[in-house]
């Protein structure tokens, strides 16, 4: 069965990260998937809506759903997908039953394959160590897997069942298993000292894991990261879910 | 002389606790320890999610109904001999106190914790006026010794190491100097309170809960402090927020569940009393209840808000915030740190001087998620930005840099042309020595900038196969 889906690449993604796009296509059309993608896209209103300038934010996000309109949209990035999914509703614009369905149809990569298509094993290789950085967005806003601070029953999220299955991959889970990252968009550069601080932990403790990777479901978290263990000259090194998951 | 902050600087004061990197290490350590102890009640609690969820309603209820229940409570409270004041807002509160005190010829007073009266400024109104105030809560005792504000709603004094408790208890209280044994150090301030807990004319403490069906309040403590903080004097005054209110009983059961486990991590509080007015078995004993609005009407008002004031003050949102543990609560500037702090504090000292708090987030969501009341906190955070920038309190340039990058976004062609020469000009961009990278490359790398974008990949080959 094919899948059609229109492919949602974030900006700085788009413009700093090709190579994850890149692995974003290679993986889905390995799960059988047809992917479109629209050159009229451009940001989702994110960085617009959390600096509070809500008008700004309602521009894009109806350019983002008119563009989208009607398909599935699949983004390699939880805290894109989450704010159409989760966060266009509060928005000051009107939404019709369509724009509805299509938020709804807006899936992070790791989700879509795992829940929409069933699918977990995509015959990567990957021989390395490799410790697992949950993003907030994916896991606390999208449901992406069981939080810590949750009781009742655990289960492990897409993206650790996807990496399960990784041929070689050795997984590793930092002491703070969901601990944010510290990134936070445009908070990272208005509170630099602390943003630094709270991601200088968070490379330690993945560190302490003993991995060569660090990985994630958004790029955003992994950019803040990694430009801490450049600029420390110590720590694994970070990649992207997609990245890992296009390795044969 | 603790008092009431109302004048954040966030970025400022929580620079110069960062400064300190292996003080910051050891206070987010604390806390998450603290969390991590909450965490194991939470999973070891079989309903728990059930049981938030059931809070949530609880408490609801109490902010559709809050006249309702005001009405139904001090009518029960009086019914049971409690005299029952109200106060508008905080200077209310403090001339409402100190009558009752000043009537009584009163000039020694023990508090067990309250924030409201932190709130408020009680301490300070009190003491200008002639009286002696002891806070009884150990915590609060340390920070009233130092002449601090609390640092925590439930840990008031999390931010101080015991060395430093040992080296005040040396100086105010006469200690053997350099002890820094936890056990050694809360005796000494025992016997210290213990004197002052007798010798006081009259006791003051705050409320958990004010249960409406029946008039009583709840107070709940680790200490035993309010219970010998009413117990011997023949004055006791408890001051609460409005929203302390429960309908039932039967719901204290449901909160007393709740509270300890996410404040501590204890399955309860050590003492949990309930207090129903004057002691019939102490002739002359009083009982008062002071009533605070000092601005939960307003909050109650807006609808968007309204639902922070379900909050039962435990503290779990301080603990799970990665910016709390490393920012130390001064950072806020206002009584109620945290992400608790940042919701609350726009509606009740406004968006001009809160205007950094909702802002000092990023937005994990790890405070929704152990919030025994379900406070959409993060919800609340990025609400409060929007309406922090609808009242012009989101600098100018920020605002423009928002416009600008929404115009550029709203031209797929700019916006590509735009993404283009970034690239092109990126070494030059990062080795420039100021700029809008600065502060991102003050302490972190950039990535190299590629030669082609994702789209020019695409363009070019990627829909090839597709």
């Amino acid at each position: 069965m094919t899948v059609a889906i229109n492919l949602f690449i974030p900006c700085y993604v788009d413009q700093l990260y090709p190579q994850v796009g890149k692995a974003t296509v290679a993986v889905l059309r390995r799960a059988g998937c047809t992917v479109h993608f629209n050159p009229s896209q451009t940001c989702c209103g994110q960085p617009m809506a959390n600096s509070g300038c809500v008008q700004d934010a309602a521009t894009l996000a109806r350019r983002h759903l008119d563009i989208f309109r009607g398909g599935t949209t699949v983004c390699p990035s939880g805290s894109c997908t989450s704010m159409v999914r989760n966060h266009y509703a509060h928005l000051p614009i009107a939404l019709n039953a369509e724009d509805e369905g299509t938020c709804a149809r807006t899936y992070e990569l790791g989700e879509f394959l795992v829940n929409v298509l069933g699918v977990d094993d995509l015959h990567a290789h990957f021989p390395h160590v490799v410790a697992l950085h949950q993003s907030c967005h994916g896991l606390r806003e999208l449901g992406n897997g069981s939080m810590s601070e949750r009781g009742g029953a655990k289960s492990p999220s897409a993206t650790e069942r996807l990496l399960g299955k990784v041929q070689g991959l050795s997984l590793k889970k930092p002491k703070r298993p969901d601990e944010c990252c510290g990134f936070g968009g445009t908070f990272a550069v208005a509170e630099p000292v602390l943003s630094t601080r709270i991601g200088q932990d968070r490379v330690d403790d993945l560190e302490s894991t003993g991995a060569e990777f660090m990985v994630a479901g958004d790029m955003s978290c992994l950019m803040h990261l990694d430009g801490i263990r450049s600029r420390q000259k110590h720590g694994p090194r970070a990649i992207h879910l997609a990245e890992i998951l296009a390795a044969q | 002389m603790s008092h009431a902050p109302t004048d954040p600087h966030f970025h400022e004061v929580s620079e110069r606790f960062l400064a300190n990197r292996e003080r910051t290490a050891w206070h987010d350590q604390s806390l998450w320890f603290v969390r991590t102890k909450r965490d194991r009640q939470a999973y070891q609690t079989p309903d728990w999610e059930q049981l938030r969820s059931h809070a949530a309603a609880i408490k609801a209820h109490v902010v559709d109904h809050l006249a309702e229940l005001t009405r139904q409570f001090a009518q029960q409270a009086r019914a049971r001999g409690w005299t029952v004041h109200f106060a508008a807002d905080a200077a209310e509160l403090n001339r409402t106190v100190h009558g009752i005190l000043a009537t009584h010829k009163v000039t020694r007073v023990v508090k067990s914790k309250s924030m409201l009266t932190e709130e408020c400024g009680l301490n300070p109104y009190l003491l200008e006026r002639g009286m002696e105030v002891v806070d009884t809560d150990l915590g609060e005792r340390i920070v009233q010794l130092r002449d601090e504000p609390p640092s925590h709603i439930v840990l008031p004094a999390i931010h101080i190491k015991r060395g430093e408790v040992g080296e005040l208890f040396h100086r105010t209280m006469g200690s053997p100097a350099g002890e820094t044994d936890p056990v050694a150090l809360t005796g000494y301030a025992r016997a210290d309170l213990r004197k002052r807990f007798i010798e006081a004319d009259a006791g003051i403490t705050g409320v958990n809960f004010a249960v409406a069906e029946t008039g009583s309040i709840v107070v709940c403590t680790n200490e035993g402090n309010a219970d010998l903080g009413t117990a011997l004097q023949p004055l006791h005054i408890a001051c609460m927020g409005v929203e302390k209110l429960v309908p039932l009983l039967d719901d204290v059961a449901v909160f007393l569940r709740l509270l300890a486990r996410s404040a501590t991590g204890q399955p309860i509080t050590t003492y949990s009393t309930h207090l129903s007015g004057p002691d019939p078995l102490r002739p002359g004993h009083e009982a008062h209840i002071v009533i605070l609005d000092n601005g939960r009407s307003g909050i109650e008002r807006d609808s968007e808000h309204r639902r922070t004031l379900s909050c039962i003050r435990c503290g779990a949102c301080l603990n799970t915030c990665p910016i709390y543990r490393r920012s130390g609560g001064f950072a806020y500037g206002w009584t109620i740190p945290g992400p608790i702090g940042a919701v609350l504090a726009p509606s009740m000292i406004g968006t001009k001087k809160a205007k950094e708090l909702p802002f000092a987030s990023t937005l994990c969501g790890s405070c929704t998620n152990v919030c025994p009341v379900k406070i959409d906190l993060h919800e609340q955070l990025l609400s409060w930005r929007a309406r922090i920038a609808a009242d012009g309190n989101v600098a100018w340039h920020k605002r423009l840099a928002m416009r600008i990058g929404a115009l550029v976004m709203s031209h797929p062609g700019l916006y590509a042309l735009g993404g283009w020469t970034v690239r092109k000009l990126w070494p030059r961009l990062l080795a420039f020595p100021v700029g809008p990278l600065k502060p991102w490359t003050d302490t972190r790398d950039l990535p190299d900038a590629p030669r082609q974008s994702f789209r020019g990949w695409w363009k070019e080959e990627g829909d090839s196969h597709g």
